[in-house]
């Protein structure tokens, strides 16, 4: 006869499954030791600043202009993905074409690519004799060496965030909604304007936020094309590499927590504006 | 007018549904679609090998002939080695944890797990440094005591697990809440030990899943630069992976053994498409989220 034990209150529901506490206890210490501390050890590292040494760094005009020139490129290049990439989305999910799934496979090709090959490959095609660089200097654009490159870089990068988030939101879209504004005389443009395209609006600022955070902190693919010039082309992110090869910890970690308090303002606004949409339309 | 009476006017089976666009447009956006892809996506995968072979299969294999490219290689090789199948356990064990039971801030947990994805390279391996570099939190303990961890094989390993961290769980955990516990409860029930229902129920129904987000993991382990480029050091034969590499030989203007050696990464990443696009295709239903395309 075995004893009943007393039901007691315990940090998990009660399961016949075995092994909670070593996997449980596992996570947490790898989480611990490899996420935490050492993200930590950034934050012991800001305070340290207080935040007048990070405003000092931020208002240095060479951090500044970096920022200035990391967010702001980011920004348009994440609109241009977040465009091109809801018209790949809706191309992909809506029509049928030979090919289509292999064109599918190539969205998630900046996903695969190690950022330092799509770089030097990007460096090669946008240079002024290269294949794309030259067409375009005969039009008076100069990619390479200047923010238009760290734009096309951004671009790349971002696009797969742009056509993921959005995509599988086309495939859920009810059809018969779109036959019912049809039939009741709604033009195509209309439907898709008044029927269509609002409830996909949320999803398309979550591919934008990916895409800007990304660009924001992408390295790799960006500091071969941009030519890093101090004041023009310089990003964010390479200040922090250069900052740290001159032993200058600090304002390496002032920089990495500016980007990190921007990127977080820009997540917040975004979920906002979602929890408005959800509190509005009733959805995300 | 006459057209419509001419015998090859057919009209078409099905009419153009009032929910689509017309043929016309419908051709127009797919173009533009493909067209943006090929020139921002695919040219640049293309490039890489037109210039890698630029100069001739001679000259290609030159790249290869340098001690350097080889200890970069085995380099990359050791790193993704460690790297890989820590995050396979983590994964399995942060999943197993999170999946099958129920306990309060597990969301909370989710979300410091994925943390990693939304840290920039770059603060990914600057946070390392702020530990154990000279100036760092522990770096004087680690220089007093003869510990090498940055500018070293430690040090790149740290780096390459903290950026591929949630690669595993992020995949599993959704799979494996899916999948519920009935089937491990049906086991434990009839008598099989826990690791034995883990081992012939658990792993075969998350097979397919595992098997996607180690491709996954694999191909950033073996691929990241910004993270590992700043605790490596750079040291010539010693500390450099293959895409550190590629960024020395690319600054000395050596490009065609750049693209040679970067040509190994691209070759990487198509297999890792590949195979992810197979998984996807074949074992939809058996992967996170079912993946349809």
């Amino acid at each position: 006869m075995v004893e009943t034990p007393r039901p007691r209150r315990t940090f998990r529901r009660p399961s016949v499954i075995p092994g909670f506490g070593i996997s449980f206890g596992y996570t947490l210490t790898c989480l611990g030791l490899i996420v935490l501390l050492p993200l930590a050890g950034l934050v012991v590292k800001a305070s340290g600043l207080g935040l007048s040494g990070i405003w000092e760094v931020a208002t240095d005009p060479r951090v500044a202009s970096a920022l200035r020139i990391s967010f702001g490129v980011s920004a348009v290049a994440a609109l241009v993905a977040s465009v091109f990439g809801f018209l790949v989305a809706w191309v992909l999910t809506r029509y049928r074409f030979p090919g289509r799934k292999l064109v599918d496979a190539a969205v998630d090709l900046p996903f695969a690519l190690p950022t330092a090959v799509a770089g030097i490959a990007l460096a090669s095609l946008y240079a002024p004799d290269g294949l794309l660089g030259a067409p375009l200097a005969r039009l008076g654009i100069q990619a390479a060496y200047t923010p238009v490159g760290i734009f096309i870089a951004m671009v790349f990068i971002g696009l797969p965030f742009a056509v993921r988030t959005v995509q599988p939101l086309i495939a859920e879209i009810d059809r018969e909604i779109e036959e019912a504004s049809a039939t009741l005389g709604a033009t195509r443009r209309v439907t898709l304007t008044r029927v269509v395209l609002p409830p996909l609006i949320p999803a398309v600022l979550t591919g934008f936020a990916l895409a800007f955070a990304r660009g924001v902190g992408e390295y790799g693919s960006i500091i071969f094309i941009a030519g890093n010039l101090p004041y023009v082309s310089e990003i964010a992110p390479l200040l922090i590499v250069i900052k740290l090869s001159e032993f200058d910890y600090g304002g390496a970690a002032a920089i990495a927590t500016i980007m990190l308090g921007i990127s977080f303002l820009t997540l917040l606004a975004i979920n906002l504006i979602q929890a408005w949409s959800r509190r509005r339309f009733g959805y995300v | 007018m006459s057209e419509i009476f001419s015998p090859a006017f057919v009209p078409s089976a099905k009419p153009a549904p009032v929910a689509s666009e017309g043929a016309g447009t419908r051709a127009v956006l797919i173009g533009i679609a493909v067209t943006f892809l090929a020139l921002f996506l695919v040219l640049p995968l293309i490039a890489v090998f037109t210039q890698a072979f630029s100069k001739g299969i001679a000259a290609f294999l030159d790249a290869f002939r340098e001690p350097d490219a080889w200890s970069a290689i085995r380099l990359t090789l050791t790193v993704a080695a460690i790297a890989v199948p820590f995050n396979v356990v983590f994964g399995l064990a942060a999943s197993w944890a999170i999946a099958k039971f129920e306990f309060p801030g597990k969301s909370l947990l989710i979300t410091l797990i994925d943390l990693p994805f939304s840290v920039s390279p770059v603060v990914s391996g600057m946070i390392y440094v702020l530990l154990f570099g000279s100036q760092g939190l522990f770096g004087s303990w680690l220089i007093d005591h003869g510990v090498q961890i940055l500018f070293a094989l430690p040090g790149i390993v740290l780096a390459t697990v903290f950026v591929t961290f949630p690669f595993v769980a992020r995949e599993l955990i959704p799979l494996m809440q899916e999948q519920g516990t009935a089937e491990e409860e049906a086991a434990l029930t009839l008598g099989a030990s826990g690791l034995h229902a883990f081992r012939t129920v658990t792993l075969p129904n998350i097979r397919w899943g595992l098997l996607y987000s180690v491709l996954l993991c694999n191909a950033r382990a073996m691929g990241e630069f910004g993270a590992v480029s700043v605790v490596s050091g750079h040291i010539r034969g010693l500390t450099n992976t293959i895409p550190l590499h590629v960024e020395i030989l690319y600054n000395e203007y050596n490009f065609v053994a750049a693209f040679a050696v970067a040509s190994l990464l691209a070759a990487l990443a198509l297999i890792t498409l590949v195979l992810k696009s197979v998984l996807e295709w074949r074992f939809a239903g058996e992967l996170a989220g079912g993946r349809a395309h």
